[in-house]
């Protein structure tokens, strides 16, 4: 018998339909990975399993776990399943945790709801948990609130809550979507490494996780299943087109071919960069926060270069410091040759339209008081105040239609546009001036793959018509991969590597770009497993390593990245921050 | 923890001494001085009595005085009650003052609490419409509506509680002017207790409980009440305030000889030098309450702990 | 247009906030032409009447205080002259308020912490009795009243303005603007007014029946509005020394208070409320 069968589950929220006629099941012990693009209905079956569906959620069909019907169980019924039987983890720990208690107080409370131990005994079973779960320290850490945990560390504490009771099934819903890609990596490993003989049903977006760590797999589009099979023969030939579609517009590091470099003049120029930010009330009064030390970069006419890098990388933090909008604590931006003003607010107009910036959440950036219309024309309004209210409006259709949205968009609100809208007209409103250099802050990070890939397209079409120059801000190596000429990589304010796509993909000169490269998801079975997992996360930017930064997380590391801070070398025609870049070989295969 | 309790005492300071600054000159300012309404007096004995309220110095000199006796708790002579220094009534007037807004402000932490919680539990039914409407009808009837209309009730037509102070005796003369004081606290944290409530209910944290089979009743006790309450714990320095500004005109309306009393009639005799050193003597209880609240917070919040 | 409509929509479904308006409405009507009709004026005294209890007869509807002068009449002063009180307080407090906020959040920085050091500093204080001490020196004057309110009323107003500023200061659609070099009076006209706006709207309508409250109370304890001229809080006084007399001259201006700010407090409410509901949108 199965352990869970969802049959013709339906799930409502007054007239809108969010899962509907969903049936799948989950075998004893099995690894089940549940694929979905955002609101897809994902998280609604998760929590219809646990009956955590909020009040207005109105249920249908049956969800039977080990011969019981959950959706009609009641309260006292569903209480003495959770936990013990069924658990669950979820997106983001620090939110998941209670900020107000002990880690071991909130993991403890578990084995007392359910009589599982008691007094002395309780302790120990929680602090033994958290050693299995790789927590440093867990007598201490028991202890521990959750904001003194890293985010990784924090994930590794909700796992441990989750599994105290020895649960039959394990529901992890997006389990690593809020962590960076090398702790991401870990917590993988470790749910796969820990389950012992725990089901486990990983909810998640990424093609490349479910590759990797599940056996079967089921894909759902608009709240309905369209597809389930083992994972290797789904992806190999995928039966649905919903599927197929996923599978192509899912980033890949090992295919396609990586753009050639592009020789061109050097249009923005960024010399020994340097941000900081005063840090306030911290132990000793106010403290520097050094976001960003010594980065040198030139971006040439018609390339795109990618800036890469972890939490505290200070990859934003440089670009807004160059456009002018946070102050520069040293060093000097030029654009053609000529030096601008560190302040935004004194650089002169022409300037200005030069380089433009599309930022991450697309409805964020877009005044919620004002139509598409005026958003996109308001820089013509500053820049060409001479045009007449009809030629204004020739442009902004103009720039509508070359951003792929309809004429009827011109009187829309930002709250009536979809995220991939909502971004189309703030690449419009970016581009109506004809910038030289376009900077993209995350600027597909909020979407969902096939919107993610037009939005990608839509940029590089812009650029081989016009020759803008791109900056592409992002977490994402794989993302980055297929647009970039160039990549920069960061990590704790410091550039570690700079090099041509075609060269850092093959042979990273870097440890650090390595582990980034390795830590990727890969969407193939095949390829997906046997990858070397880098340890630790990254350091807080405001008490930084000594020496080279990586060095506690290297496995490379000797006596004298310890002691010494690299300076930033050529080998090979690469700019690199690694004493040893000339001895290791770092190929990927 | 002690550098947070220290700096927030170091930042009352200021406050403090800018209280006294504002009120000692805003009374100085005063066109006219405090005997102008008297009859007129031989010069010999003004310049006595100018001597003997030292108004024959300059502000500063005045200021610097007044100040120095402040700091050793002497608010110097009543103008009106001759024979009283100011401390001296104030020392007399307060306990009693004291014993009925401390009592009215745990009575309005105990109700409104508690019915906060039961509304955000019955959330959107019958208990929780009623507790609401009664509660935003408490926040905007004025104790100076609320406190006569109590006597009228209670103690006019239906006999049952003494309406006065004086010729009273025992806990049934402090039964109206605590309930009538703790009203309109008890509808603000009843509110502010729902609210909190409700959105602490909703948070992941607290979907987490659900998730590990928490009932309802382990989930606000064990999870939910702490963070509740702290906006509830921010609320105690403006209740406080609010609850001494009460304190005025219960004390006015049931005819208790409290400080509020004293603080009225210092207001409409012109006792110039009662009135400044009430000011000043509320306005530091104000901010050493609100010290208290403040370090408590902290003390309740680990994320304020920690720093 | 769209987004307007809409609005329009949930006002008409939030029904304590349209029943708050129109009572508002009629009690403000009534205070504006009650005087005019009634026979009878707020000064003339006439001993043969006095305390009489309301009754249909001569249009005393009220009934009349202890110097025998109409109380429907003086009622209905007192609620204009609380009515004026409250909102040119609360524009006061608006003018003051939105103006420092304005500047303290769009500026940011040390003007942020230097102005917002003071605003906490004033909050500590207790301004009631600032504002008794001020009664006290300066002779219960009627347009101190006006600034006294005004000033503790504005804190609030600050608080939230510079918040909101600092908010929207800090969003991306201002940074944007910013880069394509629109200039900070627009910025500020165009991206951060009409994001202000609703809830400036909102805390007016919460700051007008704090202003009621400091008015009356100050005049119930008769350092406010001084007789022949009368309000809301100075009846309430007056009513309370006849409490055993006469219960009307209590009961009736003190429930029209309560009415009045209980409306007013129903309107801030419906009104934030879907304001949250436009903004979590």
């Amino acid at each position: 018998m199965s352990l869970l069968e969802v049959a013709d589950l339906g799930i409502r929220y007054g007239a809108s339909e969010v899962v509907a006629g969903l049936s799948f099941s989950v075998e004893p012990g099995e690894s089940l990975g549940l694929v979905g693009e955002s609101g897809s209905g994902k998280t609604q079956t998760a929590l219809a399993i646990l009956g955590l569906l909020p009040a207005a959620a109105t249920t249908s069909g049956s969800i039977r776990f080990d011969g019981i019907e959950l959706l009609t169980a009641d309260e006292e019924e569903m209480n003495a399943l959770r936990a013990e039987r069924i658990a669950i983890v979820f997106q983001d720990p620090l939110q998941a945790l209670n900020p107000y208690l002990r880690i071991g107080q909130q993991i403890r409370r578990i084995l007392l709801q359910h009589g599982l131990a008691s007094g002395r005994e309780a302790d120990d079973r929680v602090i033994e948990m958290l050693e299995r779960v790789g927590l440093p320290d867990p007598k201490r850490q028991f202890g521990a609130y959750p904001h003194q945990l890293s985010g990784g560390m924090r994930q590794r504490a909700m796992i441990a809550s989750a599994l105290i009771a020895e649960p039959d099934l394990l529901i992890a819903d997006e389990p690593t979507t809020a962590l960076d890609v090398t702790v991401q990596a870990q917590i993988l490993e470790l749910l796969a490494s820990i389950r012992d003989d725990t089901a486990l049903l990983l909810i998640t977006h990424d093609l490349g996780i479910i590759a990797g760590h599940c056996e079967r797999m089921l894909v759902i589009e608009q709240g309905g299943l369209v597809e389930e099979g083992l994972t290797r023969q789904v992806f190999a030939a995928p039966q649905s087109r919903h599927m197929a579609r996923l599978l192509e517009a899912a980033p890949r590091l090992d295919r396609d071919g990586v753009r050639e470099t592009v020789v061109g003049k050097t249009v923005l120029d960024v010399r020994a960069a340097a941000v900081s930010f005063r840090e306030h009330g911290s132990h000793r009064g106010d403290r520097r926060l050094r976001a960003v030390r010594d980065v040198t970069l030139q971006v040439r006419s018609g390339e795109t270069v990618a800036v890469v890098g972890e939490s505290g990388s200070g990859k934003s933090s440089l670009f807004r410091a160059v456009l002018g909008l946070i102050p520069l604590q040293s060093g000097i931006v030029s654009f053609l040759g000529e030096r601008l003003p560190d302040d935004v607010r004194s650089r002169a107009l022409s300037v200005k339209r030069e380089l433009q910036l599309v930022f991450q959440d697309p409805v964020s950036s877009l005044n919620p008081q004002m139509i598409a219309g005026k958003i996109i024309g308001e820089p013509l309004l500053v820049h060409a105040p001479e045009l007449g209210a009809d030629e204004r409006r020739r442009r902004v259709l103009h720039m509508l239609e070359k951003v792929g949205l309809p004429d009827a968009f011109v009187t829309r609100f930002p709250h009536e546009l979809s995220g991939g809208q909502a971004q189309r007209v703030a690449i419009a409103r970016a581009l109506i001036m004809k910038p030289s250099v376009l900077i993209c802050d995350e600027a597909v990070a909020a979407l969902d793959g096939a919107v993610r890939n037009q939005i990608l397209a839509l940029l590089e079409g812009v650029q081989d018509e016009t020759g803008l120059s791109i900056v592409f801000i992002s977490h994402d190596l794989a993302v980055v991969r297929g647009i970039s000429h160039r990549v920069l990589v960061m990590y704790l304010g410091r550039l570690v590597e700079l090099a041509d796509s075609a060269r850092l993909f093959t042979r990273p000169r870097h440890p650090y770009t390595r582990a980034l490269i390795d830590a990727v998801p890969v969407p193939d079975p095949a390829a997906a497993r046997g990858k070397q997992i880098i340890a630790g996360e990254v350091p807080s930017i405001l008490a930084p390593p000594s020496g080279c930064a990586f060095h506690p997380r290297c496995a490379y590391a000797q006596d004298r990245c310890i002691a010494e801070r690299p300076n930033e070398r050529i080998v090979d025609g690469v700019t690199v921050a690694c004493h040893r870049a000339d001895e290791i070989d770092l190929t990927v295969c | 923890m002690l550098r947070y309790t220290l700096l927030r005492l170091l930042g009352a300071i200021p406050t403090l001494l800018l209280v006294i600054v504002l009120a000692f000159l805003l009374v100085h300012a005063a066109p006219g001085g405090p005997f102008d309404d008297e009859r007129v007096l031989p010069p010999e004995i003004a310049a006595n009595i100018a001597a003997y309220y030292h108004l024959d110095e300059t502000l500063p000199q005045q200021f610097w005085r007044y100040l120095s006796g402040v700091v050793r708790g002497d608010f110097g002579p009543s103008y009106r009650y001759r024979d009283h220094t100011v401390s001296q009534l104030i020392g007399s007037a307060f306990p009693l003052s004291l014993k009925i807004g401390a009592l009215s402000m745990l009575l309005a932490v105990i109700v409104g609490v508690g019915a906060g919680i039961v509304a955000a539990l019955r959330q959107n039914t019958v208990a929780d419409r009623v507790v609401m409407t009664v509660a935003m009808t408490g926040i905007s009837i004025p104790i100076f509506v609320v406190a006569p209309v109590l006597v009228l009730l209670f103690a006019v037509k239906l006999h049952w509680l003494p309406a006065g102070w004086s010729g009273n005796a025992g806990y049934a003369r402090l039964l109206l002017p605590v309930v009538s004081l703790a009203l309109p606290q008890i509808a603000y944290i009843a509110r502010l207790t729902r609210a909190s409530l409700i959105d602490v209910l909703g948070s992941d944290f607290v979907r987490t409980a659900k998730a590990q089979g928490l009932g309802i009743v382990a989930i606000v006790r064990f999870h939910a009440l702490k963070p509740a309450l702290l906006p509830v714990l921010s609320f105690m320095g403006p209740a406080i305030a609010a609850v001494l500004t009460g304190s005025v005109v219960v004390e006015e309306v049931f005819g208790i000889p409290g400080l509020g009393q004293f603080f009225v009639r210092g207001a409409l005799n012109r006792d110039y030098t009662l009135v400044l050193g009430i000011v000043i003597f509320y306005a530091a209880l104000i901010i050493v309450l609100n010290l208290i609240v403040d370090v408590l917070y902290g003390v309740i919040d680990p994320r304020i702990r920690h720093r | 247009m769209i987004a307007m409509s809409a609005s329009w929509e949930k006002i008409r479904g939030n029904r304590a906030l349209v029943v708050s308006a129109v009572i508002l409405i009629v009690t403000a009507a009534a205070a504006m032409i009650g005087p005019l009709i009634s026979p009878h004026d707020y000064l003339s005294t006439n001993f043969e009447e006095m305390l009489r209890a309301p009754t249909m007869a001569d249009m005393r509807i009220f009934g009349t205080d202890d110097l025998g002068r109409d109380l429907f009449v003086r009622t209905m002063l007192g609620i204009r002259v609380t009515l004026i009180v409250a909102i040119i307080a609360s524009i006061v407090s608006l003018v003051i308020g939105v103006a420092y906020g304005a500047i303290a959040g769009y500026f940011g920085g040390r003007v942020d912490a230097v102005m917002m050091r003071l605003v906490d500093t004033l909050y500590a204080m207790p301004f009631i009795f600032f504002v008794i001490l001020l009664m006290v020196v300066f002779e219960r004057n009627f347009l101190l009243i006006f600034v006294a309110i005004g000033a503790i009323n504005w804190l609030d107003m600050a608080r939230i303005v510079r918040g909101q500023t600092l908010s929207l200061r800090e969003r991306e659609f201002v940074d944007a603007a910013r880069l394509t070099g629109v200039s900070s009076a627009r910025i500020i006209a165009r991206h951060i007014a009409p994001n202000l706006a609703g809830v400036v709207v909102v805390y007016v309508t919460l700051t007008i029946p704090q202003a009621i409250l400091v008015e009356s109370f100050l005049s119930f304890l008769g350092l406010g509005i001084q007789e022949p001229q009368t309000s809301l809080g100075a009846l309430v006084d007056a009513g309370v020394n006849q409490i055993e007399r006469a219960s009307w001259t209590l009961l009736i201006p003190a429930t029209l208070l309560a009415m009045i700010l209980l409306c007013f407090n129903f309107l801030g409410d419906g009104l934030r409320d879907l304001l949250d509901a436009r903004q979590t949108r």
